[in-house]
C-alpha cells in the first residue's frame, strides 16, 4: 500500500513538473506573440516593411546606448505633420506634441531587473535586430518574439559563431544563417573580437 | 493510512516554489519605466527649468578639412536612414513619404540647390526648412557634415557624364544597363 502511495506521489510530482515546465515555456506565460493595447496602433509592418524606413530613423540610440530608444513625438510628427494629419487614430500623437506630454506606450519586451542588457554592443558586434525581435517588418501590431529566458541568451553567448552576421546585415529582418555560417561565423567572431564562450557566459557579463 | 495520504499532496509543494523572485522587479527607476512619483508618470526627467549647461551638449562643429571615403560612407548611411524617406535615394525628392503626399522637397541634384552654399544644407538640417522638421536631435554636427558631403557626391554622380567614368566603372554600368534591358 505504501509503495502505491509513493508511486502515485512520484507520478504526481512528475506530472506537475512537466505541466509547470510546459507552462513556463509557453507563449502565454512568456507573453510571446501577444500584442498589448497601445495608445496608437502603431504598425512596424507598415513603417519598416512597406515604407522601408530604417530602424534607426526612430530607434536612433541603438548603436550608441544600452537602450534602443523610443522616438520622441517630434520624430513621429516629422511625417505626420502632413501625412494622416487629421486622422483620429493619431490624435494622441498630436496631443502629445501640443501638450509636451510623452506618449505612454506599454512595454513589450522586458528583462528582469537583474539582467543588464546593452543594445549597442550587440548591434555593433554582429547581432542583428531580428535575432531577438523576430521579423519586426512583418508585425502589424508590436509583440515580443522571444520570452528572453536565460537559456535564450546563453544559446548565443555559448556559441556566438552560429548567430553573428556581417555589419551590412544587422538591419536585415529576413537574415538567415547562410550555408557556410560555420566558417563565416568563426571569422566574424574573430573580426569583431568577440571573447570566447567561457568569458561570454560569465555570470558578471549580464548580472552585476 | 491517513498520514500516507499526505504524500499525495507533496506535488503541491512544487507549485509553492513558483513565486517569481523578488529581485525580478527591483526598487529602482530605469530608463523608460513608468514612475508614479513624477507628475507626467515617467522616470526620465528633463533638466529643471533654468538649468545652465557647463558644456554645450551639441556644440557646432566646423566643416571637416578633408573629405575622405570614410566620411562619405558615414554620410551615405545617415542619408539613407534620415533623408531618403523624403529626399529619395538619388536626392531628387521622390522619397516614399513624398509619394504618399508629403510636400515635395526641392531636388538636390538639379536646379538651384546644386549651386547652394554648404551652409544652406547645414542650417536646414539644424533648424528645419519649410515642411521639414529640425534634425538637430537626430544628426550630430559631425554627421550633418557627413550627410552634406554625401549630398555633394550625389550632385556629382547624378549629373556625371558616362564618358567621364573610369573604364572599369563604365563597363559595370553598361553591363547593368544591358541586364535591365533584358528584363
Amino acid at each position: 500500500m505504501l509503495r502505491l502511495y509513493l508511486l502515485a506521489g512520484a507520478g504526481g510530482l512528475l506530472a506537475v513538473g512537466l505541466l509547470l515546465f510546459g507552462l513556463s515555456h509557453s507563449n502565454y506565460v512568456g507573453n510571446v506573440g501577444i500584442a498589448p493595447a497601445q495608445p496608437v496602433p502603431f504598425s512596424h509592418k507598415h513603417h519598416s516593411g512597406e515604407l522601408g524606413i530604417d530602424c534607426r530613423n526612430c530607434h536612433q540610440q541603438v548603436e550608441a546606448l544600452a537602450t534602443a530608444g523610443l522616438p520622441p513625438t517630434h520624430t513621429c510628427m516629422t511625417c505626420h505633420s502632413e501625412i494622416w494629419a487629421g486622422s483620429p487614430m493619431l490624435a494622441p500623437v498630436r496631443d502629445s506634441l501640443a501638450n509636451n506630454e510623452p506618449l505612454h506606450w506599454t512595454r513589450v519586451n522586458r528583462l528582469p531587473d537583474y539582467a543588464y542588457f546593452n543594445h549597442s554592443i550587440h548591434v555593433t558586434k554582429g547581432v542583428g535586430c531580428s535575432s531577438c525581435h523576430g521579423a519586426m517588418n512583418e508585425e502589424q501590431l508590436t509583440y515580443a518574439a522571444q520570452s528572453f529566458k536565460m537559456e535564450f541568451c546563453l544559446s548565443c553567448h555559448r556559441a556566438p559563431e552560429n548567430f553573428v552576421r556581417p555589419q551590412n546585415e544587422i538591419w536585415n529582418m529576413q537574415w538567415k544563417p547562410p550555408a557556410d555560417q560555420a566558417t563565416v561565423g568563426a571569422a566574424l567572431v574573430k573580426d569583431y573580437h568577440i571573447a570566447g564562450p567561457e568569458r561570454l557566459s560569465d555570470c558578471s557579463i549580464c548580472h552585476r | 493510512m491517513r498520514p500516507r495520504l499526505v504524500l499525495l499532496l507533496l506535488p503541491l509543494l512544487a507549485v509553492a516554489a513558483c513565486k517569481r523572485q523578488d529581485m525580478y522587479t527591483q526598487d529602482r527607476s530605469q530608463t523608460w519605466d513608468r514612475n508614479a512619483f513624477f507628475a507626467n508618470g515617467t522616470s526620465m526627467r528633463h533638466p529643471v527649468a533654468g538649468t545652465v549647461a557647463r558644456v554645450a551638449p551639441n556644440p557646432p562643429a566646423a566643416a571637416p578639412a578633408t573629405i575622405d571615403a570614410a566620411l562619405l560612407a558615414r554620410g551615405q548611411e545617415r542619408f539613407g536612414i534620415f533623408c531618403t524617406p523624403c529626399h529619395g535615394r538619388a536626392g531628387n525628392g521622390e522619397g516614399m513619404i513624398v509619394q504618399r503626399g508629403f510636400t515635395h522637397p526641392p531636388s538636390f541634384v538639379e536646379g538651384k540647390l546644386r549651386q547652394a552654399k554648404t551652409q544652406v544644407f547645414y542650417d536646414a538640417i539644424t533648424n528645419g526648412y519649410g515642411a521639414m522638421y529640425s534634425f538637430a536631435d537626430r544628426l550630430s554636427p559631425a554627421d550633418r557634415w557627413a550627410v552634406i558631403a554625401y549630398i555633394r557626391a550625389l550632385q556629382l554622380s547624378q549629373n556625371a557624364d558616362v564618358a567621364s567614368l573610369p573604364a572599369e566603372d563604365r563597363a559595370q554600368l553598361e553591363a547593368s544597363a544591358r541586364q535591365e534591358a533584358a528584363k
